[in-house]
């Protein structure tokens, strides 16, 4: 898990300029981000961790800070261990 | 940039196509602000309007690449269709990538093969580049929503039976797949465009509009950050390659006439005030491709970067059309603002483009912003 969140701080800083992020900050709420930014999220934790994010893994808590998405990532990649998504 | 041999067989056929069966009669759409059901039929056989949607969807399974080349072929010859796969594109995409199980059984296959049409519809008359001031509502309802509100701008909402529509709830930001037949939903049509007349455009109605909750397209709150933003993403895309198609078919349609116009004993092509003009748009065109490649190349990877590269596309492809569209005009003369030829559609639809899925400036915005975010990154590394 310390992985996936080495690879999240790292993607954050580069979207998020002139801030640090902490794991439990709260990335949305804060305003931190742009447009484009949420579906750009989306894409690199499709791409970097190999998992699908779907219709039913929109939920805020999913994606609110780098524990919740680390979380997001085990949980998934666990299921996809166990033959589904 | 090298196409593989299968690509390259494609483009041929959508090129075949487009010579075929839309450049003959585009003219003639345009000034009656209509497309005819049989092309749509066309196109739905072809099975273009799947493009976007794998086979087992019942859909063509064209890459990104593919499927620009498919925009740039329709775009050279009508933008108006090119548009229809736009939209039509984007809610099929949508549905893939966020619908239900259930949205996906009942609208796929129909989307894939053209049996029914879509059609994306976000915009209101107060709320252009700026989404979030959409004013359509949603209110839950039991076990519906019901939606009020009003659409402009609506591309093929005149034919289209199925609408991506966009609404506040109480919990943010909502997309909902409303059906044409819903009771209270009426639809207007939109005429005397400057551009891209015959892409059927309308005015939505939503009154009380009774949809059930299982039609909503992801989460509540999720409406604009995703699934908006993805759809957009797409039709962004869409537009680039179909505005390297209006540059394409300025280039040849220039080509065709220098080479036969005579002015001060010499043809148009040894002058060398037009040989500017001619150099500029191949090597626009030819810009232009390069970049929205890029851009597909990395959204067929599945990278995350493949947005604002998007964004980078769709900003230079537009504006080149654009300015190419308007040296085309130069060079026809008074023949060019004749409707004997078609520079003048493309003029009028190149503006159109630097519109359309986020204006000039909103991409300007949106590059620039992309680009100081790269520096502050690597400036804090390098400290």
């Amino acid at each position: 898990m310390e992985e996936s969140k080495e690879k999240l701080r790292a993607f954050l800083a580069r979207h998020i300029s002139g801030r640090t992020v902490a794991d439990d900050d709260q990335i949305f709420a804060a305003g931190f981000v742009n447009s484009m930014f949420a579906m750009q999220l989306v894409l690199f934790l499709e791409k970097s961790f190999k998992i699908a994010i779907a219709n039913e893994d929109l939920e805020l808590k999913n994606f609110q800070s780098i524990n919740a998405m680390a979380e997001l990532i085990e949980r998934k990649a666990s299921l996809a261990q166990n033959g589904s998504r | 940039m090298e196409l593989t041999p299968e690509q390259q067989r494609l483009r041929n056929r959508f090129r075949e196509f487009a010579d075929a069966e839309i450049i003959p009669h585009a003219n003639a759409w345009d000034r009656a602000e209509i497309m005819p059901p049989e092309v749509v039929r066309q196109l739905a056989d072809k099975g273009y309007l799947g493009a976007v949607l794998p086979v087992d969807c019942g859909g063509a399974g064209f890459s990104m690449i593919e499927f620009g080349l498919l925009n740039e072929e329709l775009g050279r010859a009508c933008s108006s269709i090119r548009s229809l796969l736009t939209v039509h594109s984007m809610v099929a995409l949508t549905i893939w990538r966020w619908g239900t199980e259930t949205q996906k059984s009942q609208w796929l296959k129909k989307l894939g093969q053209g049996q029914a049409i879509a059609a994306f519809a976000l915009t209101e008359a107060e709320a252009g580049s700026d989404a979030r001031e959409i004013k359509t509502e949603a209110v839950a309802s039991g076990d519906d929503f019901i939606l009020s509100g009003h659409k402009k701008w609506i591309t093929f909402a005149q034919i289209a039976d199925l609408f991506l529509v966009f609404a506040r709830s109480q919990r943010g930001p909502c997309a909902f797949l409303v059906e044409r037949n819903t009771p209270g939903l009426a639809i207007s049509p939109i005429h005397g465009m400057l551009g891209t007349r015959a892409s059927m455009m309308a005015e939505l109605h939503l009154e009380q509009c009774r949809v059930p909750k299982h039609n909503l397209v992801g989460s509540p709150g999720f409406g604009l950050s995703h699934i908006a933003s993805s759809a957009l993403d797409c039709g962004r895309y869409s537009v680039a390659w179909g505005s390297v198609g209006i540059g394409q078919a300025c280039l040849e349609s220039c080509l065709q006439y220098v080479g036969e116009r005579k002015q001060f004993g010499a043809l148009l092509q040894d002058h060398q005030l037009v040989q500017r003009m001619i150099a500029q748009m191949v090597v626009g065109v030819r810009a232009a491709r390069l970049l929205c490649y890029a851009a597909g190349e990395m959204k067929d990877a599945g990278d995350p970067a493949s947005m604002i590269e998007t964004s980078i596309a769709k900003y230079f492809a537009c504006k080149t059309a654009a300015e190419l569209a308007r040296d085309a005009v130069q060079i026809h003369g008074a023949n060019g603002c004749s409707s004997e030829y078609p520079v003048e559609r493309f003029y009028r639809d190149a503006k159109i483009m630097e519109i359309i899925e986020g204006s000039n400036e909103i991409q300007e915005i949106t590059i620039a912003r992309s680009a100081c975010q790269e520096v502050a990154e690597s400036t804090a590394i390098a400290r």
